[in-house]
């Protein structure tokens, strides 16, 4: 039963990743009042770009080739540390978390090598940008699961996002409203989105993550359209786990819940991207070393 | 004595003193330091006996003068440049066009990249490639953008000295659109002049056409009547307005601020639609005309025009409000790509680049004409001389204009009658200013003995302009380069003629 479950819902969440992009753009769209792009058109871009050919630079390695590959390899895995429900995914393992920020570096330090790879002065450019603020917000990240660890007592992910509860809130609401603050701004950064990076944009000197991946073409393009709504949805549900303690003890509804609450984080994150600019890049640091106060304050507050 | 002349008025040839070298480049560097500005600075071969004459247009914004004297020059002459910067980009030029060489020019290179119009050679260098300024140093790094651009936008090459995030020092190489429209017009004016002057710089075409119609109209003697003045001041000023809007929005896109963007986006569109209703296009192509404007308008057409301005206006007003509302917006802007007032100066800026930096010249005030004449014009300026100032000049601008329009209902005529537009003066200079909406369009015209043109002389406010915003990104990042390029929002085409 326990493995039924996490099946379905290992299986539905690499599904319905794309969907949250669409949410996103159909609330700015709302916002900037048009009627904005149909709620299938991630999966229709994808598989366009899967049926195209690629092309590739002749300056350029299989480090190009493969980095989209590792990518989808390490975020799979990280899907698999989710929990269902609120039942502990059956992968779960102590320190696991320490795993989950690790897939996220790896697939980002191929990502950065193949941007390396093509010897573009953009590609090079936005490489060391990715890298800058990812050292920030890794920081960020680890210190807020780190208090959570400390808060819930365990070192296992599913067992810090299965125990959160309503209780657990009222007691020590401060600790868990920092962390989830801070694991916003995370989202926010790891996504590439306003007021960080500007999806966007067609400028190639003001891209971060957009313009690393340049040079990707065809089915590889396709992978790292995929690989940032799969992002989305990792990140938003470890959110949403801790901002939405209730449970309904069924593993099915509870699932169900995360997955319409994600939803409500990319209406949110809409929101955000309707409302304000993006920050000129010098103060983008400044920022995410906010975020990772936050997280230390929280792992500070728990410690007491 | 140098003779002066006023806006759209002509002079016989015979009355352009003629200087030798030295004394032509004192009497500018004098005037210049005096307080005049370089409107025009070209060579030209109207006369078989010189090699080459050069023309100086010497621009008085407080008395509304423009004085002109020339030089003869065979190979080469003191430059200006070291004396006088603003005068740089109009040497390069020379050096190109003639092949002069300004003596002690600082960087002498190609604007434009053709073949030079008096040489035995008549091969042209291959476009872009020259030496560019370099930095050199362990961590500084180039980045070369262009000319080929990822928007939909004009050609042009852009060479970053950078370090780390920072830009030291920005070249900017043009002239992949040029089309050598000023040799075209040579000879004219005839069937072609009208549309080379309105697709000189899509966005500018009411600005470029009512410079040229100004000219003729001057060497030609003929007035025309106030009320078709006024329908041009009208086309101006929609223009005026259309390119701010759109630029408000792309300058919001610019820094990832949606609402005001996509607004915008619409708004625009509704601006260029009050020109359609004047003449059919929303480019505002086919209207001016030497002699009148080619549609006449009546009163309640004119009437409805105020009508759905004063709408529009109000949804413009609204969604411009916001981005001075959002602090984050406004944090972008303030303090990114400032350029100085003495900078903005010694350049000889013009325009609305100008004015954000505090240098307080418009055409419409310093050399009124036509419908400008009417009453004096209150210009605007800003301080800072940031992206911020120039975004918010744009939006009183555009109240300023929004205004202008309005006003006219009351003194407005239908059915004026057209004037017809006889011969050129023989043997004669004219000039021609009009404030367009990105600054101060300036045509020249030289007619031979026979009142056709000998030469003719374009400079798009882009011209002076281009090396503002190279100016402007000094100890900027380099991410900021399209916000602040988006604010200068200068013309490719216009510049490479």
């Amino acid at each position: 039963m326990i493995s039924l479950s996490f099946a379905v819902t290992f299986v539905s969440s690499l599904a319905v990743a794309p969907l949250y992009l669409s949410i996103i753009n159909k609330t700015k769209a709302f916002f900037a009042g048009r009627q904005g792009p149909p709620l299938l058109q991630p999966y229709i871009d994808i598989w366009k770009l899967l049926n195209k050919g690629a092309v590739y630079s002749k300056t350029t390695t299989s480090i190009l080739f493969v980095s989209p590959v590792i990518g989808l390899g390490c975020l799979i895995i990280a899907t698999a540390f989710l929990p269902v429900g609120r039942t502990p995914s059956i992968f779960a393992f102590d320190g696991d978390f320490i795993v989950l920020a690790y897939l996220f570096a790896l697939m980002r330090f191929f990502f950065i090598i193949a941007a390396l790879d093509t010897g573009s002065s953009f590609e090079g450019m936005g490489a060391s940008r990715e890298a800058y603020f990812a050292t920030l917000t890794e920081v960020a990240f680890i210190l807020g699961l780190a208090a959570m660890a400390k808060k819930t007592g365990t070192l296992c992910l599913s067992g810090m996002l299965t125990q959160i509860s309503g209780e657990m809130w009222k007691q020590s609401g401060g600790i868990l409203a920092l962390t989830a603050s801070s694991l916003f701004i995370v989202l926010l950064s790891e996504c590439a989105r306003i007021p960080i990076d500007d999806p966007n944009t067609h400028l190639e000197l003001t891209m971060i993550h957009e313009v690393m991946v340049l040079d990707h073409s065809g089915p590889d393009f396709a992978l790292i359209h995929y690989l940032s709504c799969l992002k989305f949805w990792i990140i938003g549900s470890v959110l949403v786990r801790m901002v939405l303690p209730a449970t309904v003890h069924s593993a099915w509804l509870d699932q169900a819940m995360v997955f319409a609450a994600v939803a409500g984080i990319a209406v949110a994150v809409g929101l955000i991207e309707s409302s304000m600019a993006r920050l000129k890049l010098n103060t983008v640091p400044q920022l995410l070393v906010g975020a990772s106060t936050l997280s230390a304050l929280a792992l500070l507050l728990g410690l007491r | 004595m140098i003779p002066t002349i006023k806006n759209s008025k002509w002079l016989p040839l015979c009355d352009v003193p003629v200087l030798d070298p030295s004394s032509w480049r004192q009497v500018i560097v004098q005037n210049v330091r005096e307080g005049d500005r370089i409107a025009a600075l070209f060579g030209c071969t109207h006369n078989a006996s010189v090699p080459v004459r050069l023309y100086a247009l010497l621009a008085r914004d407080g008395q509304g003068t423009l004085s002109v004297l020339c030089t003869d020059v065979e190979k080469d002459y003191p430059s200006l440049t070291p004396e006088c910067p603003q005068a740089h980009w109009f040497e390069r030029e020379i050096f190109e066009q003639w092949n002069i060489i300004p003596q002690g020019h600082q960087w002498l290179k190609p604007i434009r990249f053709h073949a030079p119009y008096a040489s035995s050679t008549k091969t042209s260098p291959p476009i872009g490639e020259a030496d560019f300024f370099q930095l050199l140093g362990n961590e500084i790094h180039e980045v070369a953008v262009g000319p080929v651009h990822a928007g939909v936008i004009e050609p042009g090459h852009f060479r970053f000295q950078c370090h780390g995030e920072d830009v030291y020092h920005l070249e900017i190489s043009l002239g992949y659109q040029h089309r050598a429209i000023e040799h075209s017009l040579i000879g004219g004016p005839n069937k072609r002049t009208l549309p080379y002057m309105e697709t000189l710089a899509g966005d500018t075409t009411v600005g470029h056409t009512t410079a040229y119609c100004q000219l003729v109209e001057s060497l030609a003697g003929c007035t025309v009547s106030s009320p078709l003045l006024r329908l041009r001041a009208i086309a101006l000023e929609c223009e005026r307005l259309a390119n701010h809007i759109g630029d408000l929005g792309a300058l919001a896109g610019d820094v990832g601020f949606l609402p005001t963007a996509s607004f915008c986006g619409r708004i625009r569109g509704d601006f260029l639609n009050l020109t359609a209703e004047l003449c059919g296009s929303r480019l505002g192509r086919g209207f001016i005309r030497p002699g009148g404007v080619a549609f006449e308008l009546d009163t309640s057409a004119f009437h409805g025009i105020c009508e759905r301005l004063t709408s529009v206006s109000h949804d413009a007003r609204s969604a411009i409000d916001l981005l001075w509302n959002t602090a984050s917006v406004v944090a972008r802007f303030e303090n990114t790509g400032t350029l100085s007032q003495a900078a903005a100066r010694d350049l000889g800026l013009v325009g609305l680049a100008a004015r954000a930096s505090g240098v307080k010249i418009d055409v419409r005030k310093d050399f009124p004409c036509g419908a400008y004449a009417d009453e004096p014009f209150p210009v605007q300026w800003g301080e800072k001389g940031d992206v911020y100032s120039r975004a918010y000049l744009r939006w009183l601008e555009i109240l300023q204009s929004i205004h202008f329009i309005i006003d006219k209902q009351e003194r407005f005529v239908p059915n004026a009658v057209q004037t017809q537009i006889g011969n050129l003066q023989p043997s004669s200079l004219a000039v021609s200013l009009v404030e367009g909406w990105r600054g101060e369009i300036c045509h020249v015209g030289l007619t031979d003995d026979q009142g056709k043109f000998a030469h003719y002389k374009i400079i798009d406010p882009s011209f002076h302009n281009w090396f503002g915003l190279a100016m402007a990104m000094r100890n900027q990042l380099i991410s900021d380069f399209p916000l602040c390029n988006k604010s200068f929002n200068l013309s490719y085409c216009g510049h490479d003629l």
